[in-house]
């Protein structure tokens, strides 16, 4: 089994998995390790990091320096291709024209979807994230706890290969020991925010990135997380010691050809590919679930981007994992006589309930830093360290205005110049003035590395006004109805951004930073609209009641006991977290209990 | 008001009023919108690009000479590395201005005819060619335009090109390999292990 064309399809899989990304890749792993037959569906093309990514391509040896354009959302080098907040012929709409209730939609369109170009920041929910309405009183809690989820973190962790440190943190859970590879380093910047943060109630701690700090443990970790199958054991074996520890030098955002950050392809699908269990079907864009007159659903109907002809793969088990919001619109995109407002929604919650990361950011010029000898801190790609939320006393009873926390995560030191990095020399130089010339140059000098900023992402518990539905007119280049977004936010947002402003600027401050000129002071401005984190889950929430939710404690729908959710969508809330961490441990958990009804025969 | 400050003025004046009607500037050749279609949403992103590759570059001989000259008035070289036009940064201009993007078409308009400008600001004060002045004089003209607290009304315009053309300069420039090493970015090389900053660097801090 392989790549294969909607022509060279078999006529019938155990599982049809729509999606081949974090929460796709970690579905068709764990299910062809133990021997089910799985066809992946993927909307883009194949992509090979190996030979595809650019690595130490230099800003000049790209297009316009390599910004970002129309065609390159995230400039030329990053790991994306057809990809972005506009895609021709694929358009969103929008419910409301206030700019306070805009919602921007990310689309991947490539083999591995979003893990190719993500930060790689993996951090675990924490009990609280997991019961909001008992632990702040709102939002709802999910049907499992942190308990339930933490073996599959360990899991997820070990096969990804995760670096961080266990710090005992209230709320930022540790993983068991042997768990993550060693944190690196940390640079200057980071340890002079660890320093001098502690008076600003910052604990600057490593963070946790899914990055190869060393190579990866191909003797015991298998065994580890496979006990009694020897196959799937010899295969992730193989694929570990494919696998190079980290260089020390390039953006993760780019991509990895020597696998040494988390991308699906090399970690899940190569593995999955080798177990000769699974089937990816490339250029194949999802349309709606079949289900026959027993209401269950028997597979997929697709477009063949290739040729614009729909196809049909079939399944005993559908599993979404689309992204959140294109795994909803399958949903509501599948009507028929027995489910007139879409699969899976006799509730009417599917669509309700999207949330994405509380964000906003702010930086400074650190005078202390100029002169700074020169030195090469690249490192792991991304950030080394971050700091977790720890605020939990002040803010046990919604002390502070908002529920939850956020962490900041550091964008600092002396990284690969861009066409923009030294535009606000003039104003860190207090010129007055456009400087050029020779002053010009002494300027840039000093300037370079003495930026430094932090971005904060926080908790959203879902609200009844941010929520999409189909657009009633719309459909996009294949014929598909389209998604319309409605989006709001309530005070509890605001005053979270309000805090997470004035928390920075305190940090900044204990550093001796000058804050940037144009540092905004209004709260919407300085709040990034929804979805442009792009962390949007929710969706076709999980719940302890049909009547309230979408799926069950594992993804499972009520309605459609065969069609399970493997992406953000069934997420209850937005923790002050990073989602695919959670996503991926969530899959492994929901394809375990998959495994486990098949072989019972339910499914 | 000073005889020489009102001359200034006055040429400053007529310099403006000798810029293209931005409402028939579109019909003029150099100011047409580029044809050529970007590089898609599936480029190949490890091939080495040049300016002129993905689609046709714009200047001409005389916008090629004041575009150079102008560049190394805001770059130019020092003991620390080269001038900007010796490592491809008015190359980098002609195939920004060239670009099929709106942002870049923006920029066009305001790059070819502060060019324009250029020249003809140069010829009206010096009766030469804006390439063709000695430094201080290319000096004198830039300073007047990096001043915005400072700048006369005629020449917000010329200002607003000259701050525009600065920051693609300065950005094109410190995106090279002699800018990079020059700015003090050390980067961009494989390592066998990152055994974080040296303790020079943490002296320098205070943290060590």
């Amino acid at each position: 089994m392989a790549l294969v064309t909607s022509s060279t399809l078999r006529d019938a899989y155990d599982v049809v998995i729509v999606g081949s990304g974090a929460g796709g890749g970690q579905a068709a792993y764990t299910l062809t390790m133990e021997g089910v037959k799985v066809l992946v569906i993927e909307a883009g093309r194949s992509f090979d990091p190996a030979t595809e990514a650019a690595m130490f391509q230099l800003p000049n040896q790209a297009p316009l320096r390599g910004v970002a354009t129309p065609d390159k959302q995230y400039g030329f080098h990053d790991c994306s291709i057809e990809s972005g907040w506009d895609i021709p012929g694929e358009p969103y709409t929008q419910g409301s024209k206030e700019p306070d209730k805009q919602f921007r939609w990310w689309r991947q369109r490539m083999m591995g979807g979003r893990t190719n170009h993500w930060g790689r920041i993996s951090l675990r929910n924490g009990p609280y994230d997991f019961k909001p309405r008992t632990r702040w009183g709102a939002g709802f809690d999910w049907p499992i706890g942190y308990d339930d989820v933490a073996p599959y973190y360990d899991k997820v962790e070990l096969l990804v290969g995760v670096f961080g440190s266990n710090e005992g943190l209230e709320n930022s859970p540790d993983s068991s020991p042997g768990v993550l590879l060693p944190p690196p380093a940390l640079r200057v910047g980071e340890l002079y925010a660890q320093k001098h943060g502690v008076r600003a109630g910052a604990k600057v701690v490593p963070i946790h990135r899914a990055v190869l700090s060393r190579a990866q443990d191909a003797e015991r970790t298998p065994a580890r997380l496979h006990p009694g199958n020897p196959k799937a054991q010899r295969i992730l074996a193989e694929n570990m010691r494919r696998r190079a520890a980290c260089f020390w030098a390039t953006d993760c955002h780019r991509g990895c050809a020597i696998g040494a950050n988390y991308d699906s392809q090399t970690v899940h699908l190569r593995p999955a590919l080798a177990t000769g269990n699974l089937d990816i079907l490339p250029n194949a864009m999802a349309r709606e679930v079949t289900v026959d007159s027993g209401g269950r659903a028997t597979g997929v109907t697709f477009i063949d981007k290739l040729t614009g002809a729909e196809g049909r793969a079939r399944g005993r088990v559908v599993v979404l994992a689309a992204s959140s919001q294109e795994s909803v619109r399958l949903l509501l995109n599948s009507k028929s006589n027995l489910f007139p407002q879409g699969l899976a929604n006799s509730s009417g919650k599917v669509g309700r309930y999207i949330t994405d990361s509380v964000s906003s950011s702010l930086g400074g010029y650190i005078p202390a830093f100029e002169g700074m000898p020169v030195h090469n801190e690249d490192g792991a790609g991304g950030p080394h360290a971050y700091v977790p939320w720890t605020m939990h006393s002040e803010n046990r009873n919604g002390g502070l205005g908002f529920p939850g926390g956020y962490h900041l995560e550091f964008t600092s030191g002396r990284q690969l110049p861009t066409l923009t990095t030294f535009l606000g020399v003039d104003g860190f130089a207090g010129a007055g003035g456009v400087l050029f010339g020779k002053r010009l140059k002494e300027e840039v000098r000093r300037f370079y590395g003495c930026g430094l900023g932090f971005g904060a992402q926080g908790t959203m518990l879902p609200n009844d006004g941010s929520f999409c539905e189909l657009d009633p007119e719309l459909k996009d280049r294949w014929g598909i109805p389209v998604l319309r977004f409605h989006w709001q936010w309530t005070d509890f947002e605001r005053n979270q951004v309000r805090h997470q402003q004035a928390h920075i600027r305190h940090l900044l401050e204990e550093m001796g930073g000058r804050l940037k000129p144009f540092a905004e002071e209004d709260v919407f401005k300085s709040m990034k609209p929804g979805g442009s984190v792009i962390h949007e889950v929710g969706g076709a929430i999980m719940g302890a009641s049909p009547a309230d939710s979408v799926t069950n404690s594992w993804s499972q729908t009520w309605d459609v006991k065969n069609l399970f959710l493997a992406d953000g969508a069934p997420f209850a809330s937005t923790a002050d977290k990073n989602p695919t961490l959670t996503i991926m441990a969530l899959a492994w958990r929901m394809a375990d209990r998959l495994v486990e009804e098949l072989g019972k025969g339910n499914l | 008001m000073e005889r020489r400050t009102a001359l200034q003025w006055m040429l400053s004046v007529a310099a403006t009023l000798a810029l293209p009607d931005p409402r028939t500037a579109d019909a003029a050749a150099p100011a047409a919108a580029p044809a050529g279609a970007g590089y898609g949403t599936d480029p190949s992103m490890v091939r080495i690009y040049k300016p002129g590759d993905v689609w046709p570059l714009t200047f001409n001989a005389r916008q090629q000479r004041v575009a150079s000259a102008l560049c190394d008035v805001i770059v130019p070289a020092d003991e620390f590395s080269p001038a900007a036009s010796g490592v491809g940064v008015p190359e980098f201009l002609d195939e920004w201005v060239s670009a099929p993007y709106p942002a870049q078409q923006g920029d066009r308009r305001i790059v070819l005819e502060g060019l324009a400008w250029m020249d003809a600001e140069s010829k009206r004060r010096f009766q030469l060619e804006f390439a063709e002045l000695d430094d201080q004089r290319r000096g004198e003209i830039c300073g007047d335009l990096a001043r915005p607290d400072k700048t006369k009304a005629g020449l917000k315009t010329a200002a607003a090109f000259f701050k525009r053309y600065r920051d693609l300069t300065l950005g094109a420039y410190y995106t090279t390999p002699e800018g990079m090493k020059a700015a003090g970015y050390a980067g961009n090389v494989p390592l066998a292990a990152f055994s974080g900053p040296p303790q020079e660097a943490l002296r320098h801090v205070g943290l060590a």
